[in-house]
């Protein structure tokens, strides 16, 4: 090491050489300059991805019949076409199916969340024979697929004539067996044992019933995880296809199943042989359905998201 | 100790009359439905105007979809491979994008929000679309022409899952949405003082991520690969569950069929679980050693 090595060191070390590498790479009070952009340009890159389909799917959309067939126009539609989401509209039936839709989604997950929530207080906080394995079995539903079970209750469904109904999605939730009802109970289980006895414990002294303190110590004091199940109940019972088809098929229809008819019911609508160029099925008009379907999930989810994405934190559901 | 005995006893009852409900629901909806299932699935069913007939058949249908049905099987292999493909990739994409919203920086409320959207608006119909317009593959690659010359140059059995990879990578990282929460949760109840400690002691953060991190979140790991087999196994446009799904509305024998195969699905997907569920702990074992 010579006089340049010494020279060098006190350069990298001068005050300002340090201030600059903190400022690049950062120190313990910050990330530096070169760490933060690639972490932005990392985020960006998979945020983009992530919101890819979504982005095409909305662009198409917007694309009148001659944008669609011009190989120039990709991101860029040369006008705002709504002609597409006019007929999406009235192919989906939209205000029907949408009020179905919410029908079939908040009300199951209503009944899904108190009854969930029952269960789950039961398990918390008294202790019985059995209640271990009260839980395993709990958790072992969720990993039943649901084409092991829904054909018989489809054939019961059909002789009482429920077929079609609400009610064949409602039933299962009000016996606490409805769409991931497992998961609620975990929810609501986890809950119920976070939360300190000691209110309930002094209402039981005063002679409170325990139905009397379930309802007004226990649910007020779990109300953040109802709002986290009800939400997500909602919009998984709003994405189900698979029991919706098998329970609702021929009468009730959700936008979902709607959207998987979409080709047939634009059809019927637009018979192919009668209508013009422009009036024809095209990718813009399914586009446009697609996007009509997760409309209402979409502004549920920016207007309570912080519910969605804090959810894991508030109910203590991190795994154990 | 008699009262006390008989406070107990009330205790348990009380504990019973809160989970009636499930239990009846349990009993009805679960175990009634599987056994009727099973039963179902040892006979052949018709469907007639009035209900249904059934004709004992032993295991027919359960041969029938093992030996005598090369598409069952196919899509079974399929359904296999591909859940073996996206279960890793759902896992480190979920850990790596945990990773990131974990740190401070601005903005991170609204990539958050980014990361979860698909959890929201995920439905088979959706992605039916979707996967028809070919939104679903990763940008841009898959109708590469290097990238397609490149597809037909493999041997036949890394094809499918690596054409599988290109043509779904956008919808398998769909799938990571609570898994990331599941994660992130777990990374903010890491011991602080375990940083502190390997900052003074000069670790790396590459040595402190394989070394604190990592290990801290083989729990969140075991739990987000479950939750993703079983999510995965349960979609609606998963091609074995459709399969199932068209089967059951034949009108001769369907119900049996469909019945037979959903069991034998059910024990591929047990099987899956257990094996992944098994080589997690393994490694997690080994981790902490």
């Amino acid at each position: 090491m010579g006089r340049e090595g010494v020279a060098l060191r006190q350069i990298l070390h001068h005050p300002a050489a340090d201030r600059l590498r903190h400022f690049l790479f950062g120190s313990r009070a910050g990330y530096g300059l070169v760490f933060g952009v690639i972490l932005y340009v990392l985020l960006i890159t998979i945020g983009f991805v992530y919101l890819y389909p979504l982005l095409f799917m909305f662009i198409t959309s917007i694309k009148n019949p001659s944008d669609l067939l011009n190989p120039m126009v990709q991101w860029v539609p040369t006008e705002l076409y709504l002609g597409n989401y006019e007929r999406a509209f009235r192919v989906l039936d939209y205000v029907d199916t949408l009020g179905t839709s919410v029908l079939v989604s908040v009300v199951p997950s209503l009944v899904q969340a108190f009854v969930a929530s029952l269960v789950g207080y039961g398990l918390a906080r008294y202790r019985f024979w059995g209640s271990n394995l009260v839980l395993l079995l709990i958790l072992a539903t969720f990993i039943i697929p649901p084409q092991n079970t829904v054909i018989p209750q489809m054939l019961t469904y059909r002789d009482l004539g429920l077929l079609g109904s609400p009610l064949a999605l409602i039933l299962p939730a009000a016996l606490g067996q409805g769409y991931k009802s497992a998961i609620f109970i975990l929810i609501f289980y986890l809950a119920f044992r976070s939360l300190p006895k000691v209110l309930e414990e002094s209402a039981r002294l005063d002679g409170a019933s325990e139905l009397r303190i379930f309802f007004t110590i226990a649910m007020p004091s779990a109300i953040p995880a109802y709002i986290v199940a009800f939400i997500f109940s909602t919009v998984w019972y709003w994405n189900e296809t698979f029991l919706t088809l098998i329970f609702l098929e021929g009468g009730a229809t959700t936008l979902p199943m709607q959207l998987a008819q979409f080709v047939q019911a634009y059809e019927s609508l637009y018979p192919p042989g009668v209508v013009d160029i422009f009036q024809r099925l095209n990718e813009a008009v399914t586009m446009a359905g697609t996007f009509l379907t997760i409309l209402p999930p979409l502004i549920m989810y920016f207007i309570l998201q912080r519910w969605f994405v804090e959810s894991v934190e508030r109910t203590g559901l991190t795994g154990e | 100790m008699k009262p006390r005995l008989s406070l107990r006893l009330r205790g348990a009852l009380y504990g019973y009359g809160f989970i009636l409900l499930w239990l009846v629901g349990f009993l009805v909806f679960t175990v009634m439905a599987l056994a009727e299932t099973f039963r179902y699935s040892l006979h052949r069913v018709t469907v007639t105007a009035t209900g249904i007939a059934l004709e004992f058949v032993g295991w027919a249908n359960y041969t029938r979809a093992l030996f005598a049905d090369p598409r069952f099987v196919e899509l079974l292999i399929g359904y296999t491979v591909e859940t073996l493909v996206a279960v890793p990739i759902v896992l480190i994409f979920s850990l790596i994008i945990a990773l990131f919203l974990n740190l401070r920086f601005r903005l991170r409320g609204l990539f958050r929000t980014i990361f979860f959207l698909p959890v929201i608006i995920t439905s088979g119909p959706v992605i039916r679309e979707l996967t028809a317009q070919g939104a679903t593959a990763a940008p841009g690659i898959a109708n590469v022409p290097a990238v397609v010359e490149f597809l037909t140059q493999l041997p036949g059995a890394l094809r499918g899952p690596v054409e599988y990879l290109l043509t779904s990578f956008i919808l398998i990282l769909w799938f990571s949405g609570v898994q990331i929460l599941i994660y992130l949760a777990n990374l903010q109840k890491v011991d602080r003082s375990l940083y502190e400690a390997a900052a003074i002691d000069g670790a790396s953060a590459w040595e402190v991520f394989w070394k604190i991190t990592l290990p801290a979140l083989s729990t969140a790991t075991v739990v987000n690969a479950i939750y993703t087999i079983i999510i995965l196994s349960h979609f609606s446009e998963n091609r074995v569950v459709r399969y199932i799904y068209d089967r059951t509305f034949d009108i001769h024998g369907g119900i049996g069929y469909a019945s037979g195969m959903a069991f034998i699905y059910f024990g591929v997907m047990v099987l899956l679980l257990a094996s992944i569920y098994l080589l997690l702990t393994r490694w997690a074992e080994r981790g902490s050693r």
